[in-house]
């Protein structure tokens, strides 16, 4: 089975955001970045089909710029076979270009599933995945927590509201992966060196004008600190009395 | 020009949040000049569609066919998107729901338009739609503008469902599927329900959760408790789920849901800066901390240092009592 992971490297979730002077991106000063947390659920899902069927490719495909080798390189380690970067500027690029530069080259390495995150921690986009399966004319399952693949069909379980649903579908297929879908390995030093000999193949791509144009960027109004209403249980009675009458939410 | 927007529905019944997105809608039109709005509905066996009208749709284009009585991710998109064309739309609503979330970039990318997901406010400029979105999980504000078609989902809790108005109502119409079984390359075979009548966290008006300081998975029957005298439901944060005490689905957080409660109590949670992404847009944080100086208390509205294990059952018989008054 060859399967695709589209890889995105984002933001630390532990980075403080700070506007650059422009105002309509964020300064990128000292941010460490890091695979897209739920970029890991959808390798260590890759690897653990590839190891079940006792044979197959895993490629990990990345579009950004030429530092998001780094993060390839990190799949690589856990047990990608190879990587693909699609250098590019995406100081103004938009999901829509994201896509469609993506499911080009997916196009041409005619995968049997692609594996994607079901959401970027930086963007909070949640529609690169369903859109590289539209431009695909391929199906594709959403939020995905369990996956089975037997030959040629799909069988997952996606989170909604209050429950699950359970979709079928043939292959090829692309899945995004949400936290649950398995518990990702960490890299072996083996793994590590490994990783150092393995190909990434990096090529340049431009991307297409956006459908979605950001104009500015704020920080939020940050909450403040409140009131310590006291401590102990003794606290109690005056913590009910403020919800009710103060904040009225209760 | 109108506006479009897409109507959830679940078991034949129309969900609040699209009442919600209709109520935006309305407002947005209304600012724009009065431009129509119209709602897509999508399901089988559709109940209360004049409901609409009320709740701000001048016109209903509905599809109700037996084979969308479960969600079909191909087949709600060429329904949705055939009515973008059908009602002159440029601009097209969703919720951001898991619906919501999964339908939005198929008939985006159907339709070659950019979307905007989980928007925070709209307004308009020059008959143009000007969104606002988190990103970053709320720790940035960004807004956006289309090129072409403008799709848009919106966070539940965040737009106000308009007062039904009963001197309007929705001109009916209805829409054929235009697809056949075959077409649908996805097919929902089961919906499980986690536990009956559970309120989904995202649409939740009291949430209380639990950390690490609950020291383990049987100690949520106090906060079960609490919850219920509330009428809420439980929450937990990462350290909780990933310790295997409470379902991923609960996670609040950046990896987790992000949350709009009225009212949010954090019990035995520090307040990391991935879990306080997911709780900034709660209305009142309360926070319960056996360590003063947990940063949770720096965001909280109220906070009360001490024991979970003592301040949670003493405050949830005063809710009680207030309850019974
Ligand atoms: C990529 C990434 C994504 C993440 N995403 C999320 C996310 O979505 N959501 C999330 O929550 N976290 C997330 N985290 C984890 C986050 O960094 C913290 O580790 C986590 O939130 C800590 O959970 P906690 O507050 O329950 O535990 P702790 O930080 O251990 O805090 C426990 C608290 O309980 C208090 N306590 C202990 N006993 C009692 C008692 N008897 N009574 C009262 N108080 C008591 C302690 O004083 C302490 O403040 C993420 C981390 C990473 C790296
Ligand atoms: N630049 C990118 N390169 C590779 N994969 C990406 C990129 N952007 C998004 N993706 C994939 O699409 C998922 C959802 O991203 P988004 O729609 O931006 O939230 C991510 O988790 C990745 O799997």
């Amino acid at each position: 089975m060859k399967i695709v992971v589209c890889l995105k490297q984002v933001p630390d979730s532990e980075t403080r955001v700070k506007l650059d002077p422009t105002g309509k991106s964020l300064d990128s000063a000292g941010v460490s970045l890091v695979v897209n947390p739920y970029d890991e659920y959808a390798i260590e899902e890759a690897l653990k089909l590839k190891e079940a069927a006792g044979a197959g490719e895993v490629i990990i495909l990345t579009l950004g710029a030429s530092g998001a080798a780094t993060a390839i390189r990190n799949a690589l380690a856990m047990g990608a076979d190879r990587g693909i970067l699609l250098k590019a500027d995406t100081a103004n690029a938009d999901a829509r270009a994201i896509s469609e530069a993506l499911s080009s080259t997916i196009k041409e390495l005619s995968p049997d599933l692609v594996l994607c995150g079901k959401q970027a921690i930086d963007d909070d986009g949640a529609q690169v995945g369903p859109r590289i399966a539209e431009l695909l004319g391929w199906p594709c399952v959403t939020v995905v927590t369990k996956l089975e693949i037997s030959p040629g069909k799909v069988r997952a379980e996606r989170e909604i509201e209050g429950g699950i649903e359970v979709c079928e579908c043939a292959l090829p297929a692309v899945i995004t992966a949400q936290k649950g879908l398995n518990e990702p390995r960490y890299a072996s030093l083996k793994g590590i060196m490994a990783a150092k000999k393995k190909e990434i193949l990096e090529q340049d791509v431009t991307l297409s004008a956006p459908g979605l144009v950001t104009s500015s960027m704020s920080l939020p109004a940050g909450r403040s600190a409140g009131r310590m209403v006291g401590s102990g249980k003794e606290a109690v009675p005056e913590l009910v009395r403020i919800l009710r009458e103060e904040a009225r939410v209760i | 020009m109108s506006i479009l927007v897409f109507i959830e529905v679940r078991d034949g019944k129309i969900r609040r949040v699209s009442h919600e997105v209709l109520g935006a809608a309305r407002r947005l039109a209304d600012s724009m000049g009065g431009k129509p709005v119209v709602a897509v509905v999508v399901g089988s066996a559709i109940q209360d569609v004049p409901s609409l009208g009320p709740a701000g749709a001048d016109k209903a284009l509905v599809c109700d066919a037996p084979q969308f009585e479960k969600y079909s991710p191909d087949g709600y998109a060429t329904v949705v998107a055939a009515a973008v064309g059908r009602s002159g739309a440029d601009t097209a609503l969703f919720a951001a729901t898991s619906m919501g979330k999964d339908l939005s970039p198929r008939v985006a990318a159907r339709l070659k338009a950019g979307l905007a997901t989980d928007c925070t406010a709209l307004g308009a400029e020059g008959g143009r739609v000007v969104a606002t979105r988190p990103v970053m999980a709320g720790k940035a504000l960004a807004e956006v503008r289309w090129d072409g078609l403008q799709v848009a989902s919106l966070r539940p809790k965040i737009f106000e469902a308009l007062a039904p108005d009963s001197s309007r109502s929705v001109a009916v119409e209805s829409l054929a599927p235009g697809v056949s079984e075959a077409d649908l390359k996805v097919r929902t075979v089961e919906v499980k329900a986690a536990s009956a009548g559970k309120l989904d966290l995202t649409e939740a008006e009291v949430i209380v959760s639990g950390g690490r300081g609950m020291k383990g998975p049987e100690n949520y029957n106090i906060l079960e408790d609490l919850a219920a005298a509330l009428g809420g439901v439980v929450g937990a944060s990462r350290a909780a789920v990933d310790a295997g005490w409470r379902p991923h689905g609960d996670q609040v957080g950046q990896t987790g849901k992000t949350v709009s409660p009225k009212l949010y109590v954090a019990c035995g949670i520090s307040g990391a800066i991935q879990h306080l992404a997911g709780i900034s847009s709660s209305r009142c944080i309360v926070a319960i901390n056996k360590d003063a100086e947990a940063p949770i208390f720096k965001v909280a509205d109220y906070g009360l240092v001490g024991d979970v294990f003592e301040v949670v059952p003493a405050l949830t018989e005063a809710v009680k009592k207030l309850n019974s008054h």
